[in-house]
């Protein structure tokens, strides 16, 4: 099903001019879903709808990939106390910048998304956390709110349905743990982005210790579309068991970077070779980092037939993550690309943790030592032994996330450390 | 420095902030930003200023002010240029890009010129992966796609005072696609 991608009509960003603006948007059936559902709570009851949304398999887009609607239903029952949504639009990790798109080409198509998620968990109070770098875009989402609100889309008495439901914008300042999701939380109750031990997780004791669920932007993005069209067409969009459109973000070595709307599934050549139109150039791929900068690193070798869905990519060796996808050329030195990777995990470390703090800055170090040409190949050992001590030692996943790059990145390319490591072997006089 | 205080109308915002909240703690950050927009820093007096409008312990404000690296713990320059070098700016080219926005202004990363005018910071990822080598100014405006030529002309149309717009980068059109398929 994937192969017909060339003939895909984008959904999430429809080449729609304008439509971001809610005339234009409803104009184009904008918050039909919602008036759907609202005209029908019989038919569309919560449960029916957390249902819908589950059958339809939305894996979320953030990085994870776990189906969004069964996130829902891990919200306990309503007990007259409130119960939020926090959207995360922090979208921090290097290759990734395809939130940023719905905020200025589609936003209420996300608003639109939250309200009916907000409606299914009975919540009634909507947090959205974007990176404070993204000022001018969230200046872009609080403009199509105050229109939502204007037109009656969110507040008091929605529609004239009763139901009431409220959507703040919040921003970060600086600090790529805050896209992790307690980590946000932390950040939205206004202190340092400290990841929170779990359990309890957040549907139990989130923001102020009440029940919350947290949903990526595209993720929220992608409900309307199944409640206008149900869950059986959803499923029958890309890849069997990771359905649905996605916006692909391609950078690094290629003619035409961008985002770009397809669906999942697409052959990970033909993003390269035909949608991003091959390598800068006319030179050879090497590498391809298929979903952020902690999602393994790919030889050009091991791509032949993998497509971008999470079986698909875990088989290869890798994960699907954001679908930000970093590409390299024949040129590309992997010593520097990892030695960069692991500056940034070790900028971004909280600190809570030992074995990420003191762990990123020794991975950085090492790498710094073989970059400038004075490790050792027992150093390469030394990296791969401090990765294993870091992985799954510590609150969030952050630790992971920076041993992961540099455990596949070594064994992937070990020729190339070595060799930049034998370099430094002192002749014996 | 004189002592700080805000306007009424800084205050009657941080009581909207305060609004979207069930606690005041949870205003801290978006204080800091209405304080550092004012004063242009968030140097330990502001971080007073700000505890004691929100009624919060300084060490708290201090905690927070620390941990997010957009607040600018000192005075910087007029204009601040974030230059990303982290990894798809880094194999585009950023650290060109950083190295020759050193050798124009005379400074190193982390430093301000004489003048007072221009600071640079290297920074991690700022999410225009596709649109690298980037930079932004000042906790604000994007620029893309950045050239040594397009990073002088910035160069210059900051000293006159001009910022730059904001640059829409467009979703690749439809015929485009089509055409690279066929």
């Amino acid at each position: 099903m994937a192969n017909d991608w060339r003939s895909f009509e984008p959904l999430l960003i429809p080449d729609i001019p304008n439509l971001q603006k809610i005339d234009v948007y409803e104009e184009n059936g904008g918050y039909g879903a919602l008036r759907k559902i609202l005209n029908d709570t019989e038919k569309w009851s919560r449960e029916n709808v957390t249902n819908e949304v589950k059958q339809a398999n939305i894996r979320g887009r953030g990085g994870a990939g776990f189906n969004a609607g069964l996130k829902w239903s891990f919200m306990p029952k309503p007990d007259g106390g409130p119960r939020y949504l926090a959207c995360n639009g922090d979208e921090s990790e290097p290759g990734t910048f395809k939130d940023r798109k719905i905020f200025e080409y589609n936003p209420h198509l996300f608003i639109e998304g939250a309200l009916i998620a907000a409606y299914a968990m009975t919540v009634d109070t909507i947090y959205v956390y974007i990176r404070g770098e993204y000022i001018d875009w969230v200046h872009m989402l609080q403009k199509a709110v105050d229109d939502a609100y204007e037109k009656g889309y969110l507040g008091k008495d929605i529609l004239g349905k009763g139901v009431d439901i409220d959507m703040h914008l919040t921003y970060g300042a600086g600090a790529y743990i805050c896209g992790e999701e307690t980590s946000m939380l932390e950040s939205l109750e206004g202190k340092r982005g400290y990841p929170r031990v779990k359990p309890p997780f957040p549907a139990q004791k989130g923001l102020w210790g009440r029940p919350t669920t947290i949903n990526n932007i595209e993720t929220l993005a992608n409900v309307p579309l199944v409640i206008n069209n149900g869950a059986e067409w959803y499923g029958n969009i890309g890849a069997e068991g990771h359905p649905g459109p996605v916006l692909y973000g391609i950078s690094g070595h290629v003619e035409n970077p961008g985002v770009y709307e397809l669906p999942s599934g697409v052959p990970v050549m033909d993003l390269i070779n035909e949608v991003a139109g091959g390598i800068r150039g006319g030179k050879n791929l090497k590498a391809l980092i298929p979903g952020g900068s902690s999602t393994p690193v790919l030889r050009a070798d091991q791509l032949e037939g993998v497509t971008m869905n999470a079986d698909s990519l875990r088989d290869a060796g890798s994960m699907m993550g954001t679908a930000g996808m970093v590409v390299m050329d024949e040129d590309t030195d992997m010593v520097d690309v990892l030695w960069r990777i692991a500056h940034f995990y070790h900028h971004e470390s909280c600190g809570q943790c030992t074995p990420c703090r003191d762990g990123t800055g020794w991975l950085e170090k090492i790498l710094l030592k073989i970059k400038n040409g004075e490790g050792e190949v027992k150093d390469l050992d030394l990296l791969l032994d401090l990765t294993t001590q870091m992985e799954g030692r510590t609150i969030c996943a952050l630790a992971d996330a920076a041993a992961w790059p540099v455990r596949h990145t070594i064994n992937r390319f070990r020729d190339e450390f070595e060799a930049r490591c034998k370099k430094s072997v002192h002749a014996v006089a | 420095m004189a002592e700080l205080s805000f306007t009424q109308e800084e205050l009657d915002e941080i009581e909207k902030i305060k609004a979207k909240f069930p606690t005041v703690k949870a205003a801290t950050l978006q204080v800091l930003w209405v304080a550092q927009r004012k004063y242009g820093h968030v140097e330990p007096e502001v971080q007073q200023l700000v505890a004691e409008t929100l009624d919060l312990p300084a060490a708290h404000v201090h905690g927070v002010a620390s941990f997010y690296t957009q607040y600018y713990k000192e005075e910087m320059g007029k204009f601040v240029l974030d230059v990303c070098t982290c990894l798809s700016c880094q194999l585009c080219g950023g650290y060109e890009i950083l190295h020759h926005l050193e050798d124009e202004l005379g400074i190193k990363a982390g430093e301000t010129t004489d003048d007072g005018m221009f600071s640079i910071q290297e920074v991690e990822c700022l999410g225009a992966c596709g649109y690298a080598p980037m930079l932004q100014v000042t906790n604000g405006v994007y620029v893309n796609n950045l050239t040594e030529e397009k990073a002088d002309e910035l160069i210059k149309n900051l000293r006159e005072g001009r910022m730059p717009e904001f640059e829409s980068m467009q979703m690749p059109k439809l015929e485009k696609r089509n055409q690279a398929a066929s």
